[in-house]
């Protein structure tokens, strides 16, 4: 089995069980975000739930770090390593003829989301595991706010258009890499019999998950 | 040299079921002690190389291109044939081998014609163990179709390209003894002559055709699987690189060379379009199962069809002459390709031909999409079925069938095949002769073999479709894998044939003294220009009909061209290097010489039979007339110019078949 | 029409190799690429220069031999075709054409625009096979019946015919999609299953030996085969890797 994720088959494959766990993850992530629109009081209860309920902080937590790192540093890998087997490359070469612009650059939309991602980190979860973990408060309450506060935090952090507009455009990406990924795991674990379909959900799906969160994004910048 | 054709004693069908039970066998711990050189990697060569291999000789096989599965075999589209009767439909051993004799037009060897009929079940069992797809029925069953010249189905096919498949199964039982180090595979090397030692052949000169070096390699025995000659015509069916290199270089250091103008001219390929053209394509022999030929009946419809101003599906059913059905109403479409071929031309010069050039004739599949479109709607239960819904029916049919075949014309002729009939014409596609070889195919030089189209020895004047495969697997699996060890027996005790020995010297230093004059010589006319000046000869003189006039014009004008050859030639580049012309020129050099003899094989035949058709032999409906006094293999000994090469005959003798006029009235 | 040509010229694998124009006049539009290639050729020779080097033999689609870059695309810019059945047609008259060898590490350049393929046949010699003896001893040939439709799916990934615009063509030059067609075309049969395991771990172990990327799934392989062969032999191939493996 470690030959297995040694060769070039295996590692693809690691790839997209990682991709589909945060797939999986972007989606729930979605569902709780979506909820602030909604339901300020609800949103609340369920990050409270999920900032403190010890198998998410102490399980899934380290695992969809892990997934995360695992993901941009293979990506990073498998990159280098085809960059070195495709050789002195073409004078001319007339990729859009054959694949989308975004199956042929992952790399591009990768960093774009990683990006993000520091970006994201430095927002929401920096300053969570700061209180959380070395000031040690698990109260889910601040000053000067009634009840909990994630979602006064939340609302907080899109008062800045720069940011809104960088969020947008992380999204943007996020859904550009998304519309080839989607399929692309389900290709590379040997999904072959339900491609077509499956091609299908992929777009619904890139579609609508980051639409979500720009939704998200641009509803509290101009709601409050 | 007497010819000894060693065909064993005893009746047929046991011949070689004892033959093979008692001939010599050398143990498998001595096989490890002995290499074999296989001179080509087609279906023979391949088939051979594998086999021998897994016997345990040493095998270094060679091939021009850059990978054994790129042979032309791979370009067969039809099928194979094997009398498996799985139809049910009265096929049998004999019948596959009456067949076989009746369509070669009575100019085969009997007990070799037997054998292939007999062991060409084995190639199917072999096949599909070896993981090829053949086409298979809903029960999950073999499938088979029919082809010309036959009354039964014994046609086993893999879509259009079922000798690429085959070609594949070989390669990969190549590919299997090449991992175990039993195959030594040279790519991209071409033999440049035959090392003989002590009357025996011992080894090759060949070149790297990468870094242009000479190199030698020696072995017991040598077996040239290098294919047909069709290229000699310039264009044909054959690929690029397909040459006569290999068995020339052989039959002028001693081996025979049997009824070279034995030409098999395929009557559905695609027509000529110009003269820059460089090689000619193929339509599967399988599109006449459901196709049918014609021509219009009246010469107005034909100037208006040529000047662009009518559509051949314009024409009635009544305008239309559907020439092979009226003359052969028993096989009709599916008469032998000599005879459709002279057919088409028969048509063609009388000014019957469809496009601009006037050698072109339709291919029809609209009633063939009525009639499959007509029993779908049947078995789909669909009623009143409108002719649209009956024609869209029936192309899926005939597109599942020959969906390739109808893409490939498509790209080239720019038509769509569905819509208007396909046109066609006879072009050059398989040479009958070749090597003459005894029943254990070896030739006139003891340890060098010929198998596969390289020789010369089952298909007579003329072949059935789904027969080549056939004998190429056959040679290679199932024959001469015996045959071999009855030769090498004796040789268990000679050790490795040293390469630094004067035969080896002297054969080394005419070929480079041949490469160099190439390089040196910096004459004015490109070896193309050669090439197919020649060919322009062989097809006007040598081509589907002959006359003694011809041939003797025939043989005077390529004397010449081959003395203006060596005078002129230009070849730019080095030696030393990846060179195609300079590899080209010593390929158009021996088909000069091959091209003359050819010629005078035909001007000696005073007869028609089969692929050779004399004008001044034919009956008053202008059928081939064969004659008893010819009833004899021509094997043509080398006395240096084709002009003086001398003739050899193998009376051929039915004992099991009755000679009697082919006829597919 | 008259022609520009672009052509890689590169005397042998060791020198340097650089882009070198051409011009070629009166070409027909029925002409096949390679036919328009030969006349490049004919004049060269004649004006005492030294051709232009590509791999060609069949000429008829199915070797798989002739491999050339053309615009950008792997056999140039149409569908199900290989460079010898692509047409003049499809260019039009003064057009510029951009001529390369197949690029890969793993297809180092011979000469001009021929490339060395033999990394493919390497990869076929470690399981490109069944392991039965070609004695002619084997059982009947109707004793195991197929299913029709694997039969007809085996013989869809076996019409592969080893050109390598799979690999030209993937922006990683990858050689999924040429292993995965042989891994399914057995896999497929039942005559096949007896070492599906061995087959495709050494074969996939083979290919990354020799140095091919890793797919990333752009599907452009598939779209620029010649033969149409269908990325389901990629997946078919992960499936069967993930099941020797476990």
């Amino acid at each position: 089995m470690s030959g297995f994720f040694k060769s070039s088959i295996g590692r693809k494959v690691a790839m997209a069980l990682s991709a589909l766990f945060l797939m999986f993850f972007l989606l729930q992530h979605l569902a709780i975000n979506i909820l602030s629109v909604f339901s300020p009081e609800l949103f609340n209860e369920v990050s409270h739930f999920m900032g403190t309920n010890p198998v998410v902080q102490f399980a899934l937590q380290p695992v969809l770090i892990f997934a995360v790192v695992f993901h941009f540093v293979m990506g990073f890998i498998l990159e280098l390593k085809n960059r070195k087997a495709n050789g002195a490359g073409y004078a001319k070469n007339n990729g859009a003829a054959n694949s989308t612009w975004f199956s042929r650059n992952m790399i591009l939309s990768g960093i774009t989301i990683l990006a993000f991602i520091l970006l994201h980190f430095i927002d929401f979860w920096f300053p969570e595991i700061n209180t959380k973990f070395i000031q040690g408060d698990w109260s889910g309450t601040m000053e000067g706010v009634e009840g909990l506060r994630y979602h006064e935090e939340l609302v907080h952090k899109f008062v800045n258009p720069l940011r809104v507009g960088a969020y947008v455009l992380a999204f943007v990406f996020l859904g550009l890499h998304l519309a080839h990924g989607f399929t692309s795991a389900f290709q590379s674990i040997g999904a072959a019999s339900l491609r077509k379909k499956l091609e299908k959900l992929g777009i619904v799906y890139s579609i609508i998950v980051p639409l979500g969160f720009i939704f998200i994004a641009l509803y509290h910048h101009f709601n409050h | 040299m007497a010819l000894d054709s060693k065909v064993p004693q005893g009746p047929l069908k046991d011949k070689w079921t004892d033959y093979k039970n008692k001939i010599n066998l050398v143990n498998p711990a001595n096989k490890r002690h002995i290499d074999i050189i296989v001179v080509g990697t087609g279906l023979a060569g391949g088939s051979a190389s594998a086999t021998l291999a897994e016997l345990g000789y040493n095998v270094k096989a060679f091939a021009y291109q850059d990978s054994p599965r790129r042979a032309h075999s791979i370009a067969a589209q039809g099928g194979i044939n094997a009398a498996k009767n799985y139809q049910g439909d009265g096929d049998s051993t004999y019948r596959l081998f009456y067949d076989t004799v009746k369509g070669g037009d009575y100019r085969s060897r009997e007990a070799n014609v037997y054998r292939l009929a007999e062991v060409s079940a084995n190639i199917i069992d072999q096949c599909v163990a070896q993981g090829v797809p053949f086409a298979r029925d809903y029960g999950g069953l073999l499938d088979n179709r029919s082809f010309g010249g036959v009354l039964v189905s014994r046609t086993f096919y893999a879509k259009g390209q079922t000798g690429q498949q085959l070609l594949l199964g070989a390669y990969s039982a190549m590919n299997r003894q090449i991992a175990r180090g039993k195959i030594e595979m040279f790519n991209r090397h071409e033999m440049l002559d035959v090392v003989v030692v002590d009357g025996k052949a011992r080894g090759i000169i060949a070149r790297n055709l990468v870094t242009g070096e000479i190199e030698r390699h020696s072995a017991h025995a040598v077996v040239i699987a290098s294919g047909g000659y069709g290229n000699v015509y310039f264009l044909s069916t054959n690929a690029m690189g397909s040459n006569v290199t290999a068995g020339w270089k052989i039959h002028k250091k001693g081996a025979y060379f049997a009824n070279p103008c034995y030409t098999q001219i395929h009557p559905t390929c695609i027509p000529r379009s110009g003269d820059y053209q460089s090689k000619l394509t193929l339509m599967s022999e399988s599109l006449r199962n459901d196709g049918r030929i014609w021509v219009p009946k009246n010469l107005d419809d034909v100037k208006l069809i040529r000047e662009g101003k009518k559509r051949p599906t314009d024409l009635s059913e009544d305008e239309r002459d559907y020439y092979l059905e009226r003359r052969y109403p028993a096989f009709g479409n599916l008469v032998p390709r000599d005879v459709a071929s002279r057919a088409a031309k028969e048509r063609c010069d009388a000014g019957y031909g469809v496009n601009a050039t006037g050698e072109a004739v339709y291919l029809d599949f609209a009633a063939a999409i009525v009639r499959y479109g007509t029993e779908q709607a049947k078995v789909k239960n669909i009623k009143n079925a409108s002719d649209a819904k009956i024609k869209e029916l029936g192309k899926a049919i005939v597109k599942a069938k020959y969906g390739n075949l109808f893409q490939m014309y498509e790209k080239i002729v720019d038509e769509n095949p569905y819509e208007t009939p396909m046109m066609i014409y006879p072009a050059v596609h398989y040479t009958m002769g070749g090597v003459w070889v005894d029943y254990n195919l070896m030739t006139t030089i003891p340890g060098c073999y010929a198998i596969g189209e390289a020789n010369f020895s089952d298909h007579g004047a003329n072949r059935l479709g789904a027969s080549a495969l056939m004998q190429g697997l056959a040679d290679g699996y199932f024959v001469l894998p015996y045959t071999i060890g009855d030769y090498l027996a004796d040789d268990i005790r000679t050790g490795k044939i040293p390469t630094d020995t004067p035969e080896f010297d002297e054969a080394e230093k005419s070929v480079k003294e041949n490469i160099n004059f190439f390089i040196n010589n910096k004459g004015t006319k490109s070896v193309d220009s050669y090439h197919k000046k020649l060919g322009k000869i062989m097809w006007d003189k040598c081509g589907m009909s002959r006359n003694a006039e011809g041939l003797k014009e025939a043989i005077e004008e390529i004397s010449e061209l081959r003395k203006d050859f060596w005078k002129n030639v230009n070849v730019p580049g080095e030696a030393n290097e990846f060179n195609e012309q300079l590899a080209k020129a010593g390929r158009v050099a021996d088909f000069l010489e091959l091209g003359e003899l050819f010629a005078k094989d035909a001007l000696v035949r005073e007869e028609s039979a089969g692929g050779h058709f004399r004008e001044e032999h034919q009956t008053p409906e202008g059928e081939a007339k064969r004659l008893k006094e010819f009833q004899f293999v021509s094997a043509w000994e080398y006395k240096g110019e084709p002009k003086d090469a001398v003739l050899h005959k193998e009376a051929l003798e039915y004992e099991n078949i009755e000679v009697k006029e082919r006829s597919y009235k | 029409m008259n022609l520009t040509l672009k052509i890689w010229r590169q005397k042998d694998a060791s020198s340097k190799g650089q882009m070198v124009d051409y011009k070629v006049t009166e070409i027909s539009e029925h002409m096949s690429f390679l036919e328009m290639m030969d006349v490049l050729n004919e004049q060269l020779v004649n004006s005492g220069e030294e051709p232009v080097a590509f791999d060609h033999d069949c000429r008829e689609g199915i070797c798989g031999m002739c491999s050339m870059y053309i615009n950008g695309e792997a056999h140039g810019p149409d569908r199900g075709i290989t460079t010898c059945q692509l047409h003049m047609r499809m260019f039009k008259d003064g057009d510029t054409i951009t001529i390369e060898p197949f690029r890969a590490a793993a297809f180092p350049v011979v000469k001009d625009l021929v490339v060395d393929r033999s990394a493919f046949d390497r990869i076929q010699h470690a399981g490109g096979y069944i392991s039965v003896n070609t004695s002619g001893n084997t059982q009947d040939a109707n004793s195991i019946p197929i299913a029709k439709e694997a039969a007809d799916t085996a013989m869809d990934a076996a019409t592969c015919i080893g050109c390598g615009a799979c690999v030209a063509t993937c922006k990683n030059s990858s050689a999924m999609l040429f292993v995965g067609a042989k891994v399914s075309q057995y896999a497929l049969l039942p005559q096949g299953q007896v070492e599906a395991a061995d087959r495709v771990q050494n074969m996939v172990a083979q290919m990354d030996l020799e140095g091919f990327g890793n797919c990333t799934n752009t599907g452009a392989c598939e779209v620029e085969c010649p033969k149409g062969i269908s990325l389901d032999n990629i997946a078919r191939m992960n499936r069967e890797l993930m099941k020797a493996s476990i």
